[in-house]
């Protein structure tokens, strides 16, 4: 089924970053489309950074999004992680990665943006030292 | 039960054939194990940039007098970096059809094509870092400054690395032809080369693009 790896019965699985389609045209056209997704996100990145015409409190939000969107399209064209049930195992583990990423950003951002907010200035403190 | 059976493979796109296959199936091909337990190695990976990442978004503001990134990031370089791994992504792609209809010649081209925009990835990246300690803005200047090469320098790291697995790859596959546990190699060198441009997509964002805003 998948690109003429049929070793065993692969029926159930798939290894990532292998694909369901068959024939080069269009799985070389599955790559052009996730090429071209992601040359619009960036290039859509690059100028939103640059630009005076967004509201500027909203430019950090919005390229977390397109960064975001942009991590999908190459994991849905370049990795070829589906949510078929082949996938179930690949999008599991994936799923468990951004999880532990998730808390391990957040987590540090959350606590240290408390201590920050917490902690006595450092010129002060040193002045509590004299 | 036949009917059944039947009515199950018209609404089966996956051809699972419902539970027979599962009750007969044995174990997972080599390939899948293998692509699988490297799976597991890219997305650890990417759980120890995570840190990375945490790091610098925390430090972001700690430059003790020193330069901040809006003073030394310059998003055109960036630009152009991103734009070749990108592309190498690309052509990794198609090296990988290649190798699936086992051309030798077009795996080759796609294959020096990656490596092409990897190295001049590699390069813009090494100007870029030694034109910063030059100008006074080492890793030892300010936490952030730390920071950044640290994340920064960890990501060419790979790249590199990748860039000798992609070198092993076309000489083993032009050695010994497209053999099965040749073609695991390609398929985790794959994992690897596309990972490291997602992790790369957020490099951009957060150190360059949200680093020269604040």
């Amino acid at each position: 089924m998948s690109n003429g790896h049929q070793e065993i019965d692969d029926r159930l699985d798939l290894a990532p970053g292998d694909e369901h389609v068959e024939g080069v045209g269009s799985r070389v056209l599955g790559y052009l489309t996730g090429l071209g997704l992601a040359i619009l996100l960036t290039a859509t990145s690059f100028f939103v950074a640059g630009t005076d015409l967004v509201w500027q409190p909203s430019i950090p939000v919005a390229l977390v999004v397109l960064a975001i969107a942009q991590m999908g399209v190459h994991l849905v064209f370049f990795l070829h992680i589906t949510t078929g049930p082949d996938n179930a195992n690949n999008v599991l583990a994936l799923a468990f990665g951004v999880l532990i990423v998730l808390l391990v950003i957040g987590g540090s951002l959350w606590i240290m943006a408390n201590l920050n907010h917490n902690m006595m200035p450092m010129d002060q403190i040193m002045q509590m030292q004299r | 039960m036949t009917d059944t059976t039947m009515a199950l493979a018209g609404s089966d796109p996956h051809q699972l054939g419902g539970m027979a296959a599962i009750a007969h199936s044995g174990p997972a091909s080599k390939r899948i194990v293998t692509g699988y337990g490297f799976w597991i190695f890219i997305l650890s990976d990417m759980v120890m940039f995570s840190a990375f990442f945490a790091t610098y978004a925390v430090l972001l503001g700690q430059t003790a007098g020193g330069p901040s990134g809006r003073e030394l990031f310059d998003l055109r370089n960036v630009a152009i970096e991103t734009g070749f791994l990108l592309a190498s992504s690309f052509t990794c792609g198609l090296a990988s059809i290649a190798a699936d209809i086992r051309s030798a010649k077009w795996f080759q081209i796609a294959m020096a094509v990656t490596c092409v925009l990897g190295l001049g990835f590699l390069i813009i990246e090494g100007r870029e870092f030694a034109s910063l300690v030059a100008r006074g803005a080492g890793p030892t200047r300010s936490a952030f400054l730390s920071a950044f090469f640290t994340l920064v320098g960890c990501h060419g790291l790979h790249v590199s690395a990748g860039i000798l697995w992609l070198l092993t790859m076309m000489a083993q596959v032009f050695t010994k032809g497209f053999r099965a546990d040749i073609m695991r190699r390609v398929l985790c060198f794959a994992l690897f080369w596309h990972a490291l441009d997602i992790i790369w997509i957020a490099v951009f964002t957060v150190v360059y693009l949200l680093g020269s805003a604040a």
